[in-house]
């Protein structure tokens, strides 16, 4: 009744929707990097959307099912293949038999990728969370990231699906796929609304910062993408007494460079707020890599909201889709 | 009270207020009690807050407020009005008595690497140095940056000496020094204060209900083990 881990891949971690509540005891809510891939994960296979996913980064791990399941892989592409066979799609739910092998042999595009399976992974919740928080050493699998000999088990549920496994497959992609729209058009293009500190640049900065393209440096992570570009000057620094930031705060730092937070930022930070990524942005900016460029486009507040409820629309719209065509299969 | 202090968006889902830009025990009081005040007055998409030294901030989920409240303009708007509100009802620091806790340190040596640097920078000798530091009773300002580290304040001006220019690791339980601040490490990691000491106290423990050791509010007095 679970899923283990033949050779472990560069970082693969169990992540949800992340932990909101224990911020002011310095827990960051972390989770998953794309919440829109790994909520899609989810829905293709009749999960809720805050279910465990498993995120995987390239190279990615070899997994072996050891029961039948449904499951999905969203997000990145990495050619995800099973049993040697030919690569199968992403965004679309597939029925595995027992002894099936997932691996990942090539990177095509992206950041990071997501893997669901119906019922969902069963791992104890630390603080009503299974994300994984890796300074903690909690949450997730044992509070690490997994590696070579760990079996994931699956909630009992996840049998279910099993029956539409036709007898002679070894593994059945189901007929329909999730086109994600709008989500990662533009992939470089990413839209902010200002942050307190932003009247601090100098007017020749802050025209330089939306003129010029930023590069993520190597040394980006799950903490924060280190963006190399024109250096950025402040009118008058001034010392900030440390204050809350969150995922996608961009902070402009002591020589001039910039940093966006991500999912496992830390929970308050003193350098200056310039920016923040705005929410139905950060699927594309999670999917970005090193040596990507970025350019900066200013929004204002209602164009931001705007941008997420649509989102947030197209999302249900997904969920109603994908919850119609499973129960139809089972009817 | 009648003047609202700065209220302003960070993105779309975080709204923070900030009391001052600075380190007061009073702005803290209120930072605290405005905490309580949202805890007990919840609403509909209120995800979490982070209380810091002199500010608050909210996240919120904007799709969840949207579509319960039906606020007439920006989501942030509403928020901000929320804030408004908890600023103006709140009262002026918080309620609840502070916890003390008294926190033994084995001072210098391999386990406080930068207190003789640090005492001799202050022209100071390390039994000085650890003499002014176990002397005051610190307020815990704010708990950030890693799952229980706290940031205590004020130290004895003879002692406070800014971070270091390189952060180096660090043991789990050191306790360091930064400008005016003293603060517990609950983990091994990089870190930029002068270490002066270590404290067998765990910090941090995730398997216990109660994870983390110290609160914003409570008080901390050191003495030499």
């Amino acid at each position: 009744m679970s899923l283990s881990i033949i050779k472990p891949g560069l970082l693969d971690t169990i992540q949800d929707m992340g932990r909101y509540g224990y911020s002011s005891w310095g827990i960051n809510p972390g989770g998953v990097m794309d919440s829109y891939a790994a909520r899609v994960a989810n829905m293709l296979v009749g999960n809720e959307p805050g279910e465990a996913v498993m995120e995987i980064h390239f190279p990615g791990a070899q997994l072996l099912f050891e029961q039948n399941a449904l499951i999905s892989i969203t997000g990145a592409d990495f050619t995800p293949t099973l049993n040697d066979n030919e690569p199968v799609s992403t965004w679309r739910p597939i029925v595995v038999r027992r002894n099936t092998l997932l691996h990942f042999p090539k990177w095509q595009y992206g950041s990071r990728c997501y893997l669901a399976v119906h019922g969902g992974f069963c791992v104890p919740r630390w603080l009503n969370s299974y994300s994984t928080n890796l300074k903690a050493g909690a949450g997730g699998y044992q509070g690490r990231r997994l590696e070579k000999g760990d079996e994931v088990p699956f909630k009992e549920n996840s049998i279910y699906f099993a029956g539409l496994l036709k007898e002679s497959r070894e593994y059945q992609p189901l007929n329909w796929r999730v086109d994600t729209g709008k989500t990662y058009q533009l992939p470089h293009e990413i839209l902010f609304t200002i942050g307190n500190e932003w009247t601090q640049l100098t007017h020749t900065s802050q025209r330089e910062m939306l003129d010029n393209n930023f590069i993520i440096h190597p040394f980006s992570d799950r903490m924060g993408y280190q963006l190399r570009g024109v250096a950025l000057q402040q009118q008058h620094p001034a010392e900030l007494v440390s204050t809350g930031v969150s995922f996608g705060t961009i902070q402009l730092l002591p020589d001039g460079q910039l940093i966006l937070l991500m999912a496992d930022h830390q929970t308050t930070g003193g350098y200056p707020r310039i920016g923040h990524v705005i929410s139905s942005q950060l699927p594309k900016l999670a999917q970005l890599r090193p040596s990507d460029s970025i350019h900066f486009s200013m929004v204002d507040m209602p164009t931001a909201e705007q941008l997420l409820f649509s989102q947030e629309h197209e999302l249900s719209i997904i969920q109603r889709a994908c919850h119609d065509h499973l129960n139809q299969l089972v009817c | 009270m009648n003047q609202l202090p700065d209220i302003y968006p960070m993105g779309d889902g975080a709204v923070t207020i900030d009391l001052g830009n600075r380190l007061s025990e009073t702005l803290n009081g209120k930072v605290l009690a405005m905490q309580d005040w949202l805890q007990q007055n919840s609403f509909e998409g209120l995800k979490d807050i982070i209380t810091a030294y002199s500010s608050l901030t909210i996240l919120y989920d904007p799709v969840l407020i949207k579509s319960h409240y039906r606020p007439p303009r920006t989501v942030f708007e509403w928020v901000r009005e929320r804030v408004a509100v908890a600023y103006r009802q709140s009262a002026a620091s918080a309620t609840s008595t502070p916890v003390k806790h008294r926190i033994p340190v084995y001072y210098g040596a391999e386990n406080g690497g930068d207190l003789e640097s640090l005492a001799r920078q202050k022209q100071l000798t390390p039994e000085e140095v650890v003499r002014l530091h176990t002397a005051r009773v610190y307020r815990v300002y704010m708990i950030g940056f890693l799952p229980g580290f706290s940031y205590l304040a004020e130290v004895d001006e003879l002692i406070a000496l800014p971070r270091k220019e390189k952060p180096v690791m660090v043991a789990p339980g050191s306790v360091g020094i930064a400008g005016s601040q003293t603060g517990i490490y609950p983990f091994a990691c990089p870190g930029g204060w002068n270490i002066i000491g270590r404290t067998p106290l765990q910090l941090f423990n995730a398997q216990s209900k109660n994870p983390v050791l110290l609160k914003a509010g409570d008080e901390v007095e050191f003495y030499e083990l």
